[in-house]
């Protein structure tokens, strides 16, 4: 008797699993189960482009509607990763346009996107809806004008932080009249003003819109049109902030914003003038989320503003809030969830007397239950204050403190940080996230390998003493998955030790730390289900197995080896005939 | 604080360490160093520069350098115990045209100069995105609408902490005296009470400017030579160019400052 399930109940149970992560669960039972699992999957998620390729993808997932791919690794954020090593998105779009032509969504993070690319998209897929490129480069407004040209029925068009060659502002007039589905809209990181008539009848033929991010060159003046013909934006990113206006205009704006009943999500307010934030004590209330982290307001203006954002889950702002605009924040924004403060300046490295420290996030960590997030650009730090502040909040899930001056101690006592890392990573048991800085030793490390079981994400600089601080990690962390090291003291002998743990991971990055060439290649040798790729911009004519590599970027891959390599990514296939290294691991 | 002035602490097998002596931490980053040239950095050994053991880059006290040099074998099979310490070689920089990447520099600058920052590729890590707004915010012509911000910190003697403002955001010498009298008035307050500035009962009353003709403080700035001036004597334009600092100085600190303009404000009252 066949005791399997039809694969059609089956099917109709699935179509109630939403999330990958259960999906791939579900894939492993048995065969069938894999079969119509992936039959039915829509939303495809590839974390690294180069783990796969395409064409399997596009085989295992023919009914795929949604794709997202993500390409370089993070630290390229930081320009660690030279241009030119790779992320390039042309072969998924090539290979979905043939394979998955009904293909309606596309996400991409830090992948090179050319205008073929975006060309390709256009041409190719009928029924595209969706476009979100974050952190990408390499195409320009002319591809964006194919998109909003042949894309019908367009709803998402979302440039997040990209670098895109701008040659005007006309894109924006290339959406047909016909076009009405657009509920997303972003071109924030364009330089280019566009018209505005056209924006203004794109936003009034769009009755579907909610969010709508413009860019800096969008006048004060013109948002005041925008937002009286979209007051049902839930997502406003503003332009400037800065145009002097007449007391009618004024007024106006203040009328617009005060009929936008449905707004939680504000951003932009570039170069915002402190007697225009007023203006927007109206929204306050309702918003969930604020970025001010453009917006180079001072201290006191803030004041008001977050005192009335009484449901605020989170907030971006950046250093001049100081401790005191924090503390405002832990006794008004109760709702907080996540934080992040960045720098303003990056002259605070030689100043003492600084108005924001370690106490600002102390302040927020006693006041806000629910804060599980934090990133903090600081100058120094305690090792008191992140006693507190694990103590205070257990619950924190992803703690990223940037201490900017490398290697600095605990400005109080003069030591390292290792105590105070150690009671966030014993505290916090559910802590997936988690980025050190300051003046660490291995022991630092030692508590992290003992008590990060849960932690996922680790990035580390400048810190600890030896090749230990890597075992720590390597053996400790169960559930680690990326990993990213850059200027600290060891290499080879733990990272060799722990091979076999590499291939848990989805990936490895070291810079600047002291692996060794030979280690390299015995890595890959030992690993073959690993790419282990050696970056080096300035290599040696002759290079020994002693000698240090720039960049080492490691990840585990059915792929094998990628085939668009630049001539500064070394990997073993491209230098087969180099047998076994003499070396041997003890 | 001096940079270089903190002391590093090493650590032992038991753990921190509590041991009163400082010992020196070897370490050296290996950022892409394509500018980097030996001849600015102390310590290294040129005449071993192809020899990676022997040249070695130290971030510690620059009167530490009597201490030995140690040479390790930099090798995969040395036997590694928690408290050897590892020195990493300097990479032999080859001098690549490579833009805005910097070397990791230590700079042991004596400790009366103000430590300059050592320059690192992608730290803090911002991302370029950020840092590019933020540059061009700052960099832009004049003549645009909507000016970037042009922060200058504000210092003040006998203050606990200083503060950034905003130039763009006055439009006079005015607008900004009476901005940072707002500011530091809780300074200030104490101070009025002291000297009794001019018999004013109300406190609030009190403004910086009362104070700066008081002769008690004086509005200064380390203009982009690093000069330090008296502010008011240009135009308000070429200040708000050329102004890189501000400090509420007391009077009789401002006295080495161009005579002329000393000679000037006291003719004011």
């Amino acid at each position: 008797m066949d005791l399997r399930l039809p694969s059609k109940v089956l099917e109709h149970i699935l179509s109630f699993v939403d999330s990958n992560e259960d999906r791939n669960s579900v894939s492993l039972v048995c065969k069938s189960w894999f079969e119509t699992e992936r039959r039915t999957r829509k939303r495809v998620i590839v974390r690294n482009c180069y783990a796969v390729t395409p064409e399997a993808v596009a085989r295992r997932f023919p009914e795929m509607r949604s794709l997202t791919l993500k390409g370089k690794p993070h630290f390229a954020d930081y320009n660690l990763v030279p241009d030119g090593w790779g992320g390039y998105a042309w072969p998924w779009i090539e290979a979905m346009a043939e394979k998955c032509p009904s293909l309606e969504e596309l996400r991409l993070k830090r992948m090179v996107v050319t205008d073929e690319c975006l060309e390709k998209i256009a041409a190719s897929f009928k029924d595209f809806k969706v476009l979100v490129l974050t952190s990408c480069e390499g195409f320009s407004t002319d591809g964006l004008a194919a998109i909003a040209v042949a894309c019908s029925n367009l709803r998402e068009l979302e440039l997040r932080e990209c670098i895109v060659e701008d040659l005007g502002g006309d894109w924006l007039s290339y959406f047909p009249e016909t076009l009405t589905s657009l509920v997303s809209l972003d071109f924030s990181c364009l330089d280019s003003e566009v018209k505005l008539s056209d924006l203004e009848r794109l936003v009034s033929r769009s009755p579907n819109l909610k969010s709508l991010k413009l860019n800096r060159a969008v006048s004060l003046d013109a948002l005041g049109s925008l937002l009286r013909l979209a007051p049902q934006l839930v997502e406003l990113g503003t332009g400037s902030f800065s145009d002097k206006l007449d007391q009618e205009a004024v007024s106006k704006l203040s009328q617009a914003f005060s009929e936008m009943k449905e707004l939680k999500s504000l951003s932009g307010l570039w170069d915002v003038l402190p007697e225009y934030i007023p203006l927007l004590y109206s929204v306050c209330p309702g918003l969930t989320s604020l970025n001010l982290s453009y917006a180079t307001v001072q201290m006191p203006d803030l004041l008001e503003l977050l005192t009335r954002c009484s449901n605020l889950q989170k907030l971006w702002v950046m250093d001049l809030i100081e401790d005191k605009g924090l503390e405002v924040v832990a006794s008004s924004c109760k709702e907080l969830r996540e934080l992040r403060v960045f720098p303003s300046g990056a002259e605070g490295l030689n100043d003492t007397n600084v108005a924001m420290t370690e106490q600002g996030l102390v302040s927020v960590s006693e006041g806000c239950p629910n804060l599980e997030s934090v990133l903090y650009f600081c100058v120094q730090f305690t090792n008191a204050a992140m006693v507190t502040i694990a103590r205070n909040r257990p619950n924190l899930k992803c703690f990223r403190l940037c201490v900017m001056e490398p290697f600095a101690p605990d400005h109080k006592t003069q030591k390292p940080l290792d105590e105070g890392f150690k009671a966030i990573v014993e505290r916090c048991k559910d802590l997936q996230r988690l980025s050190v800085s300051g003046l660490l030793t291995d022991k630092a490390f030692e508590y992290i390998g003992t008590h990060g079981k849960k932690l996922r994400m680790l990035s580390i600089a400048f810190a600890g003493d030896s090749d230990l601080m890597l075992h720590h990690l390597l053996s400790g962390c169960e559930s680690l998955n990326k990993l990213e090291i850059r200027d600290c003291p060891f290499g080879d002998t733990a990272l060799v030790a722990n091979a076999a743990k590499l291939e848990t991971m989805r990936s490895l990055w070291m810079s600047s730390c002291c692996v060794s060439f030979g280690a390299c290649k015995l890595l890959s040798q030992k690993m073959p289900k690993l790419n282990v790729e050696v970056i080096d911009e300035h290599p040696l004519e002759t290079r020994p197995d002693s000698s240090p590599v720039e960049r080492i970027y490691i990840y585990r891959t059915l792929a094998g080896p990628r085939l668009d390599m630049p001539e500064f990514v070394w990997t073993i296939q491209k230098n087969p005939e180099i047998g076994v290294s003499h070396l041997a691991i003890k | 604080k001096d940079l270089m002035s903190y002391q590093l602490l090493s650590v032992d097998k038991e753990g921190l360490a509590t041991s009163p002596g400082l010992k020196e931490r070897n370490y050296m980053g290996l950022s892409d160093c394509s500018s980097v040239d030996s001849s600015t950095i102390p310590n290294v050994d040129k005449k071993s520069s192809l020899n990676f053991k022997a040249t070695e880059l130290r971030l510690g006290l620059p009167e530490s350098s009597q201490s030995p040099q140690r040479e390790t074998d930099f090798g995969l099979l040395s036997p590694r115990t928690p408290d050897e310490k590892l020195l990493f070689p300097l990479l032999p920089c080859k001098d690549h045209a490579s833009g805005n990447k910097r070397g990791y520099l230590a700079k042991s600058g004596s400790n009366n100069a103000p430590a300059s920052k050592a320059q690192v590729v992608g730290w803090p890590p911002i991302r370029s995105y950020r840092k590019n707004t933020m540059a061009s915010s700052t960099s832009k012509n004049t003549n645009e609408v909507g000016l970037g911000p042009l922060f200058v910190k504000v210092s003040m003697d006998g203050a606990p902490y200083l503060r950034k403002v905003d130039l763009r955001t006055y439009t006079c010498y005015q607008h900004l005296s009476s901005a940072l009298e707002k500011m530091f008035s809780c300074f200030t307050l104490g101070q009025c009470g002291l000297h009794g500035a001019h018999g004013r009962e109300r406190m609030s009353e009190v403004k910086l400017k009362d104070l700066l003709h008081g002769s008690e403080f004086v509005l200064t700035y380390e203009d982009k030579d690093g000069d330090w001036m008296l502010v008011g004597d240009v135009p308000w334009e070429i200040f708000t160019e050329s102004c890189r600092k501000l400090k509420i100085m007391k009077g009789s600190d401002s006295i080495g400052l161009a005579p002329s303009a000393v000679e000037k404000s006291k003719n004011k009252d």
